[in-house]
């Protein structure tokens, strides 16, 4: 199979559904003719044209706008924020219109349109570009939530999200694009809300999504080789739809629960896997549920604090050990 | 202290001499109509008279110089309108169908402020009266590809588009027999079938819809435009400018209808909007065309609308077409200050001299289409008709409380593979 980046993933996903799907465009700052802020539409304005990928003016409320009326009438947009920090300057059109439409219209509209950029801190740039907003949309009935940790994952979920008959806002990570591994050549599709297990084991359930998942797993390799504790990692890959039977399955076999989140804790996505396990998973649970989240500052700039600020594998083997 | 327009008052004295004189500039040129326009004013109301903005003009288009002395609403200009390609050939039974249209919707929300004052229709009620005629003639001119797209104000273009009044006042009532099966209520009536995507209570937040309406019409080579409606107080949204720039930039065939009525809620234009000459004319800076016209004659607003509906599909032009208009009751039906932000007088000089049916009924009296028995029925019927679409609302169930959770989720409404995988519903 071959070896490509998420990036590279990611503009494999587009280029088969642009062949495939007429209605499908791309659009964005910079996503034409600059080939992508990140890159990730590198080649695809000049493979399909500038019908199919647009590049916009500074106007992320037009053009989120544009592309939600657009998927009213049947086309099916790909939008990029260059950051989804950016998207709270249009974020009404992505609560009101594409959240909301369906329900006020009672099921007459439907917007099928793809919100998709980089979600993550960690990146030295200050709080303004390293929000993740996840939480914020997914605590929006009508939207979807999608956050890829993999290669692999980023294609079949990206063309999942790009067919799907709803708002799927799919959060990548800048840390990321960069990252290797085994993809398949054409068109695949990973249905939204199927968690993946990345790895299994039965000592404890450490359960993320996006970049986090590596960050789990690398936390499970030092727990086996130096602590002797077999961690199992639950990669939720979406966040709305929720697996919930993947997280209590883990759950009820392992009988502990870490959350690893880089949003934050407070009404974070961990708050809301916590809640889960509380009400569902009381009896199978031998420890307090415990979490490891961003610390509940806006994201520093200076570089060492900003480290201490995102969990990382130390951070979450020392919460794991504290829980036996 | 409310900021002085470009147009203090006493120029009114001097304005038709000043419009008789040749304007060098497009913008002296636009400058000098509305001025000229300000003699259609009685004097004895023009204390209470709106101010430049307000006031009817004659439309004017970029490409063409328009001689001032012509602007004035003399009969001379009436007849002109009238004979504008968009009504030359219009037929006695259209002409009577606008009459039927504009009067179904006057009825229909006399009806529904009857319900909400009785307390038993909640939400807000934000009331159309005065303003009919726009949405009335709009529909008019729509060719079958045309889509629009309104805010919370939005019954008039309902109706006027063909939604039922069942329907419609259904949904106001909340009941699951609504337009929206009572998830909706006033402010978001949509009927896609009929090219009406809303019906948005958010200001100004349509108009970017708007946008994807006409990107979409282009993408797939239709024989439409977009019509996006906003207030007078909409055009101060951020969103809106943007939207200016991208449909020049992309040379979207779309006419944003400034719907002018001169309050936004309790504030007066002049309070609320710095500007030169109009609000329409903020266009040019986006090398977007502009024009203005009067909200109280059809045939203006069909002749004006109508070319630029015509610019826009043909040549993917946009266009800002404002229009004056006037609302006779409060911003909604629970404002409280209705009366106090203007005047009792300028009310009724707007009911009784601008009243966009009353002058139509006229019209169509002078021109011998119709007799006063036709106008009688015909609003005879359009009361029972609103009548009786309050009688099917109110007698209508409520929607049942499983539907709580339908319509949220397209994949799960139609039960698809998609729609399966995962928990959607995160209620209990
Ligand atoms: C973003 C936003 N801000 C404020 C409001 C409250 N609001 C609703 S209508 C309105 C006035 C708008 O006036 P205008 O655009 O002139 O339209 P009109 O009501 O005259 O039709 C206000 C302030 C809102 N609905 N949305
Ligand atoms: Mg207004």
């Amino acid at each position: 199979m071959p070896v490509i980046t998420y990036r590279q993933a990611l503009n494999d996903a587009f280029a088969e559904e642009l062949t495939r799907d007429e209605n499908v465009f791309l659009m964005g700052e910079e996503v034409a003719q600059y080939n992508g802020a990140y890159k990730v539409t590198e080649g695809l304005w000049e493979r399909f044209g500038s019908k199919r990928v647009i590049d916009t003016p500074i106007s992320e409320a037009a053009f989120l706008g544009l592309c939600v009326g657009a998927a009213m009438m049947g086309l099916r947009p790909v939008v990029e924020l260059m950051f989804w920090s950016f998207a709270y300057v249009g974020f009404d059109q992505i609560i009101n219109n594409a959240g909301c439409i369906r329900y006020m219209s009672g099921g007459l509209i439907n917007v099928p349109m793809v919100i998709r950029g980089p979600a993550n801190g960690g990146t030295n740039v200050g709080a303004t570009h390293s929000h993740t907003p996840e939480n914020f949309l997914a605590n929006t009935p009508g939207l979807k939530v999608v956050c890829p940790a993999t290669p692999y994952d980023a294609k079949g979920l990206m063309i999942s999200s790009i067919r799907d008959n709803d708002t799927v806002c799919f959060m990548e990570n800048t840390l990321l694009y960069g990252d290797l591994g085994e993809v398949p050549e054409g068109a695949y599709t990973i249905p939204l809300g199927v968690a993946e297990v990345k790895r299994e084991g039965i000592d404890v359930s450490l359960i993320a999504h996006g970049r986090a998942v590596l960050t789990c797993l690398a936390a499970a390799e030092i727990l086996s080789a130096e602590h002797g504790v077999e961690a199992e990692v639950v990669d939720l890959r979406s966040i709305r739809p929720l697996d919930e039977e993947t997280i209590l399955n883990s759950v009820a076999k392992t009988h502990r629960a870490v959350l690893v989140d880089e949003n934050k804790p407070f009404c974070g996505v961990s708050s809301q896997i916590a809640a889960l396990l509380a009400e569902h998973a009381f009896d199978d649970l031998d420890a307090p549920i415990l979490r490891v989240t961003a610390l509940d500052a806006p994201a520093i700039y200076s570089m060492p604090l900003e480290k201490l600020q995102l969990p990382d594998a130390q951070a979450v083997v020392a919460k794991v050990l504290s829980s036996f | 202290m409310p900021r002085t327009l470009s147009l203090p008052s006493k120029t009114k004295k001097t304005a038709a001499k000043k419009a008789a004189r040749p304007v060098a500039s497009k913008v002296a040129a636009k400058k000098a109509i509305l001025q000229a326009t300000l003699k259609a004013i009685p004097k004895a109301t023009s204390k209470t008279a709106p101010k430049s903005a307000k006031v009817p003009v004659k439309a004017v288009t970029k490409a063409k110089s328009v001689a001032p002395e012509k602007v004035t609403l003399t009969a001379s200009s009436k007849a002109e309108f009238s004979k504008s390609p968009f009504n030359s050939s219009l037929k006695p039974a259209q002409k009577i169908n606008f009459l039927r249209e504009m009067l179904r919707i006057r009825r229909f929300e006399q009806q529904a402020l009857k319900y909400y004052n009785q307390g038993i229709m909640g939400g807000f009620l934000h009331l159309y009266n005065g303003q009919e005629s726009v949405a009335v003639g709009t529909a008019s001119l729509m060719n079958g590809h045309d889509e629009i797209i309104t805010a919370y104000r939005d019954h008039g273009h309902a109706l006027a588009v063909g939604m039922g009044m069942n329907e419609c006042m259904a949904e106001l009532f909340g009941k699951g027999t609504g337009c929206s099966k009572g998830k909706g209520g006033s402010m978001h009536f949509f009927a896609p079938d009929k090219h009406y995507w809303g019906g948005h209570g958010i200001v100004a937040g349509q108009t970017p819809l708007g946008l994807g309406l006409a990107f979409a019409i282009k993408y797939k080579k239709d024989k439409g435009c977009a019509v996006a409606f906003l207030g007078d107080g909409a055009v101060n949204q951020g969103v809106f400018s943007e939207c200016l720039n991208m449909a020049a930039l992309m040379e979207l065939p779309i006419v944003f209808v400034i719907e002018n009525n001169g309050y936004s809620m309790g504030t007066s234009l002049e309070r609320s909007s710095a500007i030169r000459h109009s609000l329409a004319s903020r266009a040019e800076g986006f090398d977007v065309d502009w024009s203005l016209c009067s909200g109280f004659d059809l045939y203006e607003l069909r002749a004006s609308l109508g070319e630029a509906m015509e610019k826009a599909r043909t040549r993917y032009r946009p266009h800002v077409l404002e229009v004056a208009t006037y609302r006779y009751y409060g911003h909604s039906v629970a404002d409280a200050n209705a009366k106090k932000y203007r005047s009792p007088e300028e009310i009724e000089l707007y009911k009784t001299e601008r009243d966009p049916i009353t002058l139509w009924q006229n019209q169509l009296l002078a021109e011998n289409v119709i007799t006063q028995v036709g106008i009688d029925k015909i609003d005879a019927e359009a009361k029972a008709e609103a009548a009786a679409a309050a009688e099917f609302g109110i007698a209508s169930p409520w929607p049942p409380e499983e539907s709580i959770f339908e319509g949220i989720y397209h994949e799960v409404d139609h039960k698809t593979e998609a729609g399966q995988t995962g928990r959607f519903f995160f209620s209990e």
